[in-house]
């Protein structure tokens, strides 16, 4: 049973006579060959027979029920046709599928019963399981458990255009949220749709599964993503993330999502080329749909509590995976406590990308101070244990490293260190350029980073000597936001 | 058949409240002074407090931890508990 409906519930005007009801279609033909059988028993017996596409099929019998619209199909659950069903004291008790003689001749007693036909012969699908229709029938005849408010739509009214009038837009159109879209979305998860995943500030809201399906629609989602959407919205409510002030601050910042394990080629996330740009389906929108949930459930609208002074490209949403396969480091999960088996999502309060190219060096030493050397610029030159930061590494980089042994820790003590700086050479005032520190704490050794604010991730395409760096946002730690993992769960 | 879409906001507002009338006078009313925790917003508050003390006015200081975060609870339930009016600054 898909979430969100039923069909346990028979509409009244399915009251069942004690008897036999036959589904059936024209264009099947066990159904053709079958046609004379039911006139034989029609005759002895009584016989309701349920037309899915031509209620004058089939002419053998006087009184053939339309059941185009497919809601008696669907109540009964019919997946085949022909099926003989048959009712005594109101209830089913016995059903068969497609035409078998012997299990005809046992129902309806009629001995000899199509005794000119094979002896079997396979049925043809129904139309209530046709694609995509049982989600259209569950809506239409079940009963829907959505809790979301229904809007209607005028008749000739644009859907696009009626999502962005109510203001539910990032500013790029969104798919809009039928009910049968959001059950099938909700069919990505076995969570109970009304399930609170927690409060999603600003507006501090509670926010169930189901709501955030509905947005996962909208981003362009597919069902198979929304385990990851969930675990990103359940990441960016740790309070460890301080999601509410990533939303608020005049900073750059915007969350992403960096997705390891199993997950990301169950579902076909990028790890590869332009792993942080545009192409793939799952990358662009499963880190949408998190920021369409902090502005529809939230209310972060950018301009009223989103105060951002510039914002980044990928507050629209990014998301991207971890090159793992061909990594010789511990993933980033690993690294957190994750076994490899167990997909996680972490989040990232990002301000955007800035380049490293490189490719002259060759030891890990010498493309370690090329790394440094460019990671003083974050935040501004001259600003000190602030930003922590995230380098996206190249294939091609990894390699120096893993060549001469370097792993994860190696790399990040040796980039701590030389990102150290003696105080006098940021002091205010230096350069006739204002920022800086205070000219007393000129004798001290300054780290740019927290020891523990300087984390790697595998990706991007097999050729160059580039990596990307992203900085976090200036409030980080205790004053403000840590990277967060969690697992994802189904 | 009438088409429908399901409605992806909270269905929520926050209730509004009408803002209290300011006070005619200070005079004999405790005034609270939040430091957001931005940077430089306590010598900001500072010279508030120096300027209303020198009024003979009763002040407060109050923190918040971090301006990333949003006050807690018991900052805002001293501030309600032992303040008439608050100025909530901050100076970057």
């Amino acid at each position: 049973m898909k979430p969100g409906a039923t069909n346990t519930n028979k509409p009244s005007a399915l009251v069942l006579g004690d008897g036999l009801i036959a589904f059936v279609k024209r264009e099947c033909p066990t159904c053709e060959l079958v046609a004379p059988v039911l006139a034989d028993i029609a005759a002895s017996n009584n016989l309701i027979v349920f037309s899915q596409d031509d209620p004058t099929f089939p002419e053998t019998i006087s009184s053939v029920r339309d059941d185009s619209q497919l809601e008696s199909s669907f109540h009964l659950d019919v997946e085949i046709v022909p099926t003989l069903i048959r009712i005594s004291n109101g209830k089913e008790v016995d059903r068969t599928l497609g035409w078998n003689r012997d299990e005809w001749q046992h129902m309806t007693g009629i001995d000899n019963l199509g005794s000119g036909l094979p002896i079997n012969q396979p049925g043809c699908g129904s139309l209530s399981t046709g694609p995509g229709i049982a989600e259209e029938l569950m809506i239409r005849f079940g009963k829907t458990n959505f809790v979301a408010r229904s809007i209607p739509l005028p008749e000739y009214d644009d859907d696009v255009e009626a999502c962005y009038e109510r203001g539910w837009s990032d500013g790029l159109p969104v798919t809009p949220p039928t009910p049968v879209r959001v059950m099938r979305m909700l069919a990505g998860t076995t969570r109970d749709p009304q399930e609170i995943i927690g409060l999603v500030p600003p507006k501090l809201a509670p926010c169930t599964v189901e709501k955030i399906a509905i947005n996962a629609v909208m981003a362009g989602c597919r069902p198979e993503y929304l385990p990851v959407v969930l675990a990103a919205i359940e990441a960016a409510l740790i309070d460890d993330f301080a999601m509410h002030g990533v939303l608020c601050t005049t900073s750059f910042a915007g969350p992403m999502v960096i997705v390891n394990g199993p997950v990301c080629q169950a579902i076909g996330l990028n790890s590869g080329m332009n792993v942080l740009g545009q192409g793939t389906r799952a990358n662009s929108t499963i880190g949408r749909a998190l920021q369409l949930i902090i502005r529809n459930i939230g209310g972060g609208i950018p301009g009223e509590i989103d105060r951002a002074m510039h914002g980044n490209p990928a507050k629209v949403g990014l998301c991207f995976a971890e090159n793992e396969e061909q990594s010789c480091w511990e993933s980033l999960s690993v690294e957190r406590g994750f076994a490899p088996a167990v997909s996680t999502v972490s989040l990232w309060a990002g301000e955007g990308t800035q380049g490293v190219s490189d490719d002259l060096s060759r030891d890990p030493e010498s493309l370690c101070r090329s790394w440094a050397a460019s990671l003083m610029t974050i935040g501004h030159i001259r600003r000190t244990g602030r930003n922590d930061v995230l380098i996206v590494v190249s294939p091609e980089n990894q390699r120096v490293f893993c060549d001469a042994g370097w792993d994860k820790t190696k790399l990040r003590e040796r980039l701590f260190t030389l990102t150290t700086r003696q105080g006098r050479d940021i002091i205010s005032g230096l350069d006739g350029m204002a920022p800086g520190i205070p000219p007393g704490r000129g004798a001290e050794m300054i780290p740019k980073f927290r020891a523990e604010g300087i984390h790697f991730v595998h990706a991007g395409g097999p050729a160059g000597m580039v990596s990307t760096i992203i900085p976090s946002w200036s409030a980080t730690g205790i004053r403000g936001t840590n990277l967060v993992t969690v697992p994802i769960k189904n | 058949m009438q088409r429908s879409i399901l409605d992806p906001t909270s269905e929520s507002n926050p209730a509004m409240r009408n803002r209290r009338s300011p006070p005619k006078s200070l005079a004999g009313l405790t005034i609270g002074l939040l430091d957001i925790g931005k940077r430089r917003s306590d010598n900001f508050l500072d010279q508030v407090e120096v300027r209303l003390v020198e009024h003979g006015l009763n002040v407060r200081r109050y923190a918040k931890p971090t301006n990333a975060r949003t006050a807690p609870e018991p900052v805002k339930q001293a501030i309600a508990a032992e303040c008439d009016v608050v100025v909530e600054g901050l100076a970057d």
